[in-house]
């Protein structure tokens, strides 16, 4: 991370007004008035929308390995999305992700 | 109103919180861990977790400084991974919207997704409950979640530079975020949004500072809310 002190708070303190204002929005400002639903029906999708994008190119090139492809991390994500899948318990999943590598690590050396 | 009512409606929400503490608190230790190795100090560690008070967003804003992306887009995607509160608040305030300003103020800050889940579903399950009592919960929810949160990004990060690579927990975001994302995944409308998530992300890989990150969550939402239409599926 090559950014500076400055850089760091600006973001750290941008976000963290970003993040409120987001949560303060319809409680804080709107009050009773309904949301339109197609707005509603977008919002729905974020998390499921946003965190695969990332952890994508994380997963296929990881950078540990410089960006080549890595069984033992493949592995482990399909393990964690499985398990998360399966039980809808985030821990189990977490559990199952991080038991796939370090076993898949220590087999493959 | 009696002080036994909301005393045991702020205690039913500790007790009903408290579960929440096995997933706070490895989230924290590990966001602490993976902040202090990406070379931020204990006070910046810190400033995320108690500013931003959102796991995810903080994961992501840490990983897109670590690849050097510009500020500008460093904010845009952490608070788009933060959106979904929006949908949160906008599905609280018919609860909580009559208190006064600074509690719905101090209650926003808190608003997590396990305080939110928790709520609501209190809420609706007990239509009944008075304001303050719905207010009670509400913060008696947030006592055993919030404050662990501190603490575990704070134990994480004065254990972090005591971590050797070989733990690779270069690992650990994508397994912590694949982990919340896979039990979301309901309905079609899920599926295909991650699905695309996925593809479009990988397919503008080549985009520098990680852009294809935003539009691939951006065609995703579109393709989510259009196949709900379709399937009429809403979960």
């Amino acid at each position: 991370m090559t950014q500076s002190p400055l850089e760091i708070w600006a973001i750290i303190l941008l976000l963290g007004i970003g993040t409120f204002l987001i949560r303060f929005s319809f409680l804080g400002l709107i009050g009773d008035r309904k949301l339109p639903d197609w707005l509603l029906r977008h919002l729905r999708y974020t998390p499921v929308a946003v965190l695969p994008a990332l952890v994508a190119p994380m997963v296929v090139w990881p950078q540990a390995t410089g960006g080549q492809p890595d069984l033992a991390r493949m592995l482990a994500a399909i393990a964690t999305l499985g398990v998360g899948y399966a039980t809808k318990n985030v821990l189990a999943a977490i559990g199952a992700g991080a038991g796939t590598l370090y076993t898949m690590l220590y087999l493959l050396g | 109103m009696p002080v036994s009512t909301l005393k045991s409606a702020y205690w039913t929400g500790v007790r009903h919180g408290a579960p929440f503490l096995l997933v706070i608190v490895p989230f924290g230790l590990l966001f602490g861990v993976v902040a202090t190795e990406s070379g931020l100090n204990l006070v910046q560690v810190m400033g995320f977790s108690i500013l931003v008070i959102a796991g995810a967003a903080q994961f992501t804003a840490v990983q897109l400084m670590v690849d050097e992306a510009p500020t500008v887009l460093i904010l845009v995607t952490a608070l788009a991974v933060n959106l979904r509160m929006a949908m949160y608040s906008a599905s609280i305030t018919p609860w909580l919207g009559a208190a006064p300003l600074w509690q719905r103020a101090i209650a926003a800050y808190f608003l997590v997704d396990q305080t939110y889940a928790l709520s609501q579903a209190r809420f609706e399950a007990r239509p009944a409950m008075t304001l303050r009592e719905r207010m009670a919960y509400y913060f008696g929810a947030i006592s055993p979640i919030c404050p662990l949160w501190y603490v575990a990004t704070l134990a994480g990060a004065l254990a972090g530079q005591a971590i050797p690579p070989e733990y690779a927990l270069d690992f650990a975001v994508p397994i912590t975020f694949l982990a919340m994302v896979a039990p979301a995944l309901r309905t079609l409308a899920h599926v295909a949004a991650a699905g695309t998530s996925v593809g479009v992300a990988l397919a503008l890989a080549f985009l520098p500072y990680q852009a294809g990150v935003l539009l691939a969550a951006v065609a995703a939402m579109a393709v989510g809310a259009r196949v709900e239409l379709w399937t009429g599926a809403r979960a």
